[in-house]
């Protein structure tokens, strides 16, 4: 029988190899995507910064591809994605995070059952839906504007916001929570002071990705942000400037990119790059913090 | 003059009587030590006289617990309850914050701000939990990075910066080595001055070492309880005298 053991770790080992082949090429499915989206975005990008100008392209105020001789300044765009995220941000954040510590310490497990399925609903809904929901519902009330856009968008990071904090949350170990309480603190001092503070490094995580989808997000943006060109002095005076319109840049490329040729065209791809740039750059700067989450 | 007294004491989880008809008279400015195998109560009676078993779903409790008089599951805040009496946990649990922070945690909690009052406080606290010379000039650090032994000293110091009336300690040094033991047992030998203690152990030598009163548990009954001395030297109970000499079955 010797003969057939071997014959029989043969087989196994070469099962082994061709499995582990199966599972590397799927991984490098990914990589590779990463690879050719970036490559193909910075081969068509790039000689378009290249004729415009790197400077003009960048902090030029004017974007009129039109007009002869035509502009292309994105500094409007770049603006209008920052100050778009930033509102979600303020708006999703608090709220997203104040959700996840009443989910995690202070839920009634009946509502319980039916909060965590409305938000797990929330995170699977189009973005189109969203947009649907804010031009009936947004719109009306605050126009086609930054500020709509801002309410918009933190509604749409709120389910990441909740799902990763919530996780960070319940990740703190029960004794913070019980050491505090034996000091005499009451219940939302011991979250509060305690068991949030242990939860930093997750919630930030949280954020991080929350900023991601609401600088990428478009068509929900586009359906309610009124979508012209806008620079920061438009936005006063305060509140009564929040409620004119802006454009982002992912509401640049997809409302121009139908009909756009030549350097237009290529003037859109490099937006698409400055756009992935930015992906880039956070996820350079908080990987770390993403990172140490999973730990 | 008795810091706790426990009257017909009752426990319940669900239908698992944990707690059976306990008895006790604990004595203010001693130490009391809580013996007896693994499952028998010890740390669901220490965790009935501050209330942490207000937590536990389906706990529910029969019988009087009284504070110097007062009864402690009427109607006494439970947070000044806790206040009064202090809680040192078997897995040492600083704050994920700096040496500064988990001490001040506590008088914050009660409203003290002044920064003048809680320097005070802190130095105040480490000094009475012995580690002060150690961690004075790491007070800004994390007390994650402290060692187990420190970190519980500083669990300690934590409890005391709240001036409690009595100090809980459940099996405070079942995670440390024996230097650290010793320290943490001077230090409660210094401190039955100022408080009363009681200690939950399973180091029949700890308990001779540094308590005046035990109390040997045996599935959720005191079988005895009495001068230290006594209990160890001359057991009235059959059974307490098997657990002491090792021979329980
Ligand atoms: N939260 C709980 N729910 C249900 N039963 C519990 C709970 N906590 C403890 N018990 C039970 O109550 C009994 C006493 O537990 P307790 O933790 O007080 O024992 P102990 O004397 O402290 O033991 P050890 O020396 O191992 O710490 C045990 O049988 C235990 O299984
Ligand atoms: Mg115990």
């Amino acid at each position: 029988m010797p003969n057939g053991d071997i014959m029989n770790k043969n087989k196994s080992f070469s099962l082994e190899i061709l499995m582990r082949g199966v599972f590397l090429s799927c991984a490098a499915v990914s990589i590779l995507a990463v690879l050719l989206i970036c490559l193909f975005l910075f081969a068509n990008g790039i000689p378009g910064i290249g004729k415009i100008g790197l400077l003009d392209f960048l902090t030029g105020t004017s974007w009129k591809p039109n007009d002869i001789p035509a502009s292309f300044g994105i500094l409007p765009m770049i603006v209008g994605s920052c100050l778009v995220t930033l509102g979600a941000i303020s708006i999703g954040v608090p709220i997203g995070v104040a959700s996840a510590v009443f989910m995690a310490f202070c839920c009634p497990k009946n509502l319980y059952k039916i909060l965590k399925p409305a938000i797990n609903l929330l995170a699977g809904i189009p973005s189109v839906i969203y947009g649907f929901f804010g031009m009936a519902a947004i719109v009306p009330v605050f126009g086609n504007s930054i500020i709509s856009a801002c309410i918009l968008l933190g509604l749409m990071i709120l389910p990441t916001v909740i799902g990763l904090s919530e996780s960070a949350l319940r990740a703190v170990p029960e004794q913070f929570y019980e050491g505090a309480l034996a000091l005499g603190s009451g219940h939302y001092r011991a979250v509060y002071r305690v068991a949030l503070p242990a939860a930093k490094s997750g919630v930030m995580a949280a954020v991080v990705l929350g900023v991601g989808r609401a600088i990428g997000e478009t068509m929900a943006v586009i359906m309610v942000a009124g979508n012209q060109a806008r620079m920061p002095k438009d936005m006063f005076p305060i509140p009564k400037g929040l409620f004119r319109g802006i454009r982002t840049l992912t509401a640049n490329i997809v409302i121009e990119m139908g009909y756009a040729a030549e350097l237009h065209r290529e003037a859109l791809i490099a937006t698409g790059v400055v756009l992935l740039i930015f992906i880039l750059i956070i996820n350079l700067c908080f990987g770390d913090t993403l990172r140490r989450k999973k730990q | 003059m008795s810091c706790f007294d426990i009257k017909n004491l009752n426990l319940y989880y669900g239908d698992f009587q944990a707690l059976k008809g306990i008895n006790m008279n604990i004595l203010k400015n001693n130490i009391t030590a809580f013996i007896g195998p693994s499952g028998c109560g010890k740390s669901t009676l220490i965790k009935s006289l501050n209330r942490m078993n207000d937590l536990i779903e389906n706990c529910r409790i029969t019988g009087k617990v009284e504070l110097f008089g007062e009864s402690i599951y009427g109607d006494m805040d439970v947070n000044l309850l806790r206040k009064r009496v202090g809680m040192v946990f078997q897995k040492p649990n600083p704050f994920p914050m700096s040496v500064y922070d988990n001490i001040a945690f506590g008088p914050r909690t009660h409203g003290i701000k002044s920064k003048p009052q809680l320097n005070e406080i802190v130095e105040r606290s480490l000094q009475d939990a012995a580690i002060w010379g150690e961690l004075k000039d790491r007070l800004g650090k994390s007390a994650l990075g402290l060692s187990g032994g420190q970190q519980q000293r500083l669990c300690v110091a934590r409890a005391l910066a709240v001036e409690p009336e009595v100090l809980l300690l459940d099996e405070p040094t079942s995670a440390l080595d024996p230097i650290s033991t010793g320290k943490i047992e001077e230090l409660l030998l210094t401190l039955k001055n100022r408080y009363s203690i009681i200690i939950v152990t399973h180091n029949m030598q700890q308990a001779t070492r540094i308590s005046d009163y035990t109390a040997f548990f045996l599935l959720g009954e005191v079988i005895e309880f009495g001068p230290t001395e006594n209990l160890f030297s001359m057991p009235v109970d059959k059974r307490t005298e098997n657990y002491i000499t090792g021979r329980f079955g």
